[in-house]
C-alpha cells in the first residue's frame, strides 16, 4: 500500500514537471501558434500524469479520475484547435521565422467561403 | 515520504502557475491571454486533485470535473466570438 | 441505422453515470437508465455520427491497438516538445502545411484531427472536406504527398479500418 502511494507521488511529480515545461514554453515561444502547440501538448500529458498518480494514491476516486482524464483528452485538442483557427482567422501576427503558410493561400482563393464557414458547420 | 514528494510537486505546479500568469499579463494579443488562462485552468485541475488527496475528501474531485467542463466551454465561446459567429 | 446511434449514446451515457455514482444500487441504475434513454431520444432524432462506427471484431481490435499507438505518440510528442523548450537555441521552424486524408466519415476525421493535434509538433488549424491545414513546429516535407505521409499515415491505417 505504501509503495503504491510512493509510485503515485512520483508519477504526480513527473506530471508537474511537464506542466512546468509547458509554462516555460509559453514564455519562450515567439508567436501565438507555437505557444498553443507547446501549451496544449505539455499540459495535456502533465495533467494526465498528475491525475493518474493521484488516482493510484486515492483509489476511492479512481473512477472519476478516469472520467476526467478521458474528458481532458477529448476537450483539450478541440479547444486548442478552435483557438488556433480563431487566431489565424483574425490575422494574429505570425513569427518572422514562419517558413510556409498554405492556409492563407487557401483562404485568399475563396474569400466568400471564408465568411460563411462558421455557420456551415 | 509520499507526502514530501507531493509537496514538491505542488511547489512545481505553483511555479508553473506563476509563469503562466506572467504571460497572461505580458500578452501580445487577446489569444495569448486566452491560452495562458486555459493552461492556468489545467494546472488548477491537477492542484484540485492533489488537494482532494491531502484533505481526504472525495467530494472535491467533482469540483475539478466541473471546472474542466466550464473552462472548455469558456475557451470555445471566446474562439467563436473571435470568429464573429457567436 | 438510427437504432445503432441511439444504443451507442444510451450505453455511453449510462456508463458515465454509473462511474460518476460509483455504486450499483437499484435506484441509481433505474434513474440513470431512464435519464439516459430520454436524453438519447431527445438528442438522437437526427444524429448520424455514430452510425459510421463499425462493430466488427477487426474494428474493435484496431480500436484497442489505436489507443496504444496514440499513447506512444503522445509521450513521444511531449518529450519532443520538452526538448525544444529547454534547449537554449529554441530549434523551431514553424509553418502551415496542407495534408489530405482518405477518411470519409465525419467522426473518423474528427478523431484524426484530434490525434494530429496531440502528436509531435503538429496542430490542426482548419479542416475543409479532405484537406487538413496543419501548423507544424518543425517543417520538413515540402509538398502535400510528403507531408501527408509524415503526419497522417500513422493513424490513418487504424482509423480506416474502424470508421472507413
Amino acid at each position: 500500500m505504501e509503495t503504491l502511494k510512493i509510485i503515485g507521488a512520483f508519477i504526480t511529480l513527473a506530471g508537474s514537471v511537464f506542466l512546468l515545461l509547458g509554462s516555460i514554453g509559453l514564455i519562450r515561444m515567439p508567436d501565438v501558434f507555437t505557444r498553443i502547440q507547446v501549451g496544449t501538448k505539455a499540459s495535456t500529458l502533465g495533467t494526465i500524469l498528475s491525475l493518474f498518480g493521484i488516482g493510484l494514491m486515492f483509489t476511492e476516486i479512481a473512477g472519476k479520475i478516469f472520467l476526467l482524464i478521458i474528458f481532458i483528452l477529448i476537450t483539450n485538442p478541440v479547444s486548442s484547435h478552435m483557438l488556433a483557427r480563431a487566431a489565424h482567422y483574425i490575422g494574429v501576427k505570425k513569427a518572422d521565422i514562419t517558413v510556409v503558410d498554405k492556409l492563407s493561400e487557401f483562404r485568399e482563393k475563396q474569400p466568400e467561403n471564408n465568411a460563411q464557414k462558421p455557420e456551415a458547420e | 515520504m509520499a507526502n514530501t514528494i507531493l509537496q514538491i510537486a505542488g511547489g512545481i505546479m505553483l511555479l508553473s502557475l506563476v509563469l503562466s500568469l506572467y504571460r497572461f499579463f505580458r500578452a501580445g494579443s487577446l489569444v495569448d491571454r486566452v491560452i495562458s488562462f486555459d493552461i492556468m485552468t489545467i494546472i488548477s485541475i491537477s492542484m484540485i486533485a492533489m488537494i482532494t488527496y491531502t484533505s481526504g475528501r472525495a467530494i472535491y474531485i467533482d469540483v475539478a470535473l466541473i471546472y474542466g467542463l466550464l473552462s472548455f466551454l469558456g475557451v470555445v465561446i471566446v474562439a467563436r466570438y473571435l470568429e464573429k459567429s457567436l | 441505422m438510427r437504432i445503432k446511434s441511439f444504443l451507442i449514446l444510451t450505453i455511453t451515457l449510462f456508463t458515465i453515470w454509473v462511474i460518476l455514482n460509483g455504486k450499483l444500487t437499484p435506484e441509481v441504475l433505474l434513474t440513470g437508465g431512464l435519464v439516459a434513454i430520454v436524453v438519447s431520444l431527445l438528442f438522437c432524432r437526427t444524429c448520424e455520427v455514430f452510425t459510421e462506427i463499425r462493430l466488427t471484431p477487426k474494428a474493435v481490435l484496431y480500436s484497442v491497438l489505436y489507443v496504444f499507438v496514440f499513447m506512444r505518440e503522445l509521450v513521444k510528442s511531449n518529450l519532443d516538445v520538452a526538448g525544444r523548450v529547454v534547449s537554449p537555441k529554441l530549434p523551431i521552424n514553424p509553418g502551415f502545411v496542407e495534408v489530405k486524408t482518405k477518411l470519409h466519415s465525419k467522426i473518423g476525421r474528427m478523431i484524426l484531427a484530434n490525434s494530429i493535434t496531440l502528436t509531435p509538433g503538429t496542430l490542426t488549424v482548419e479542416i475543409n472536406d479532405d484537406r487538413l491545414f496543419i501548423h507544424w513546429i518543425d517543417v520538413q516535407g515540402g509538398n502535400i504527398e510528403k507531408d501527408t505521409e509524415m503526419i497522417v499515415q500513422t493513424f490513418e491505417k487504424y482509423l480506416e479500418v474502424i470508421y472507413g
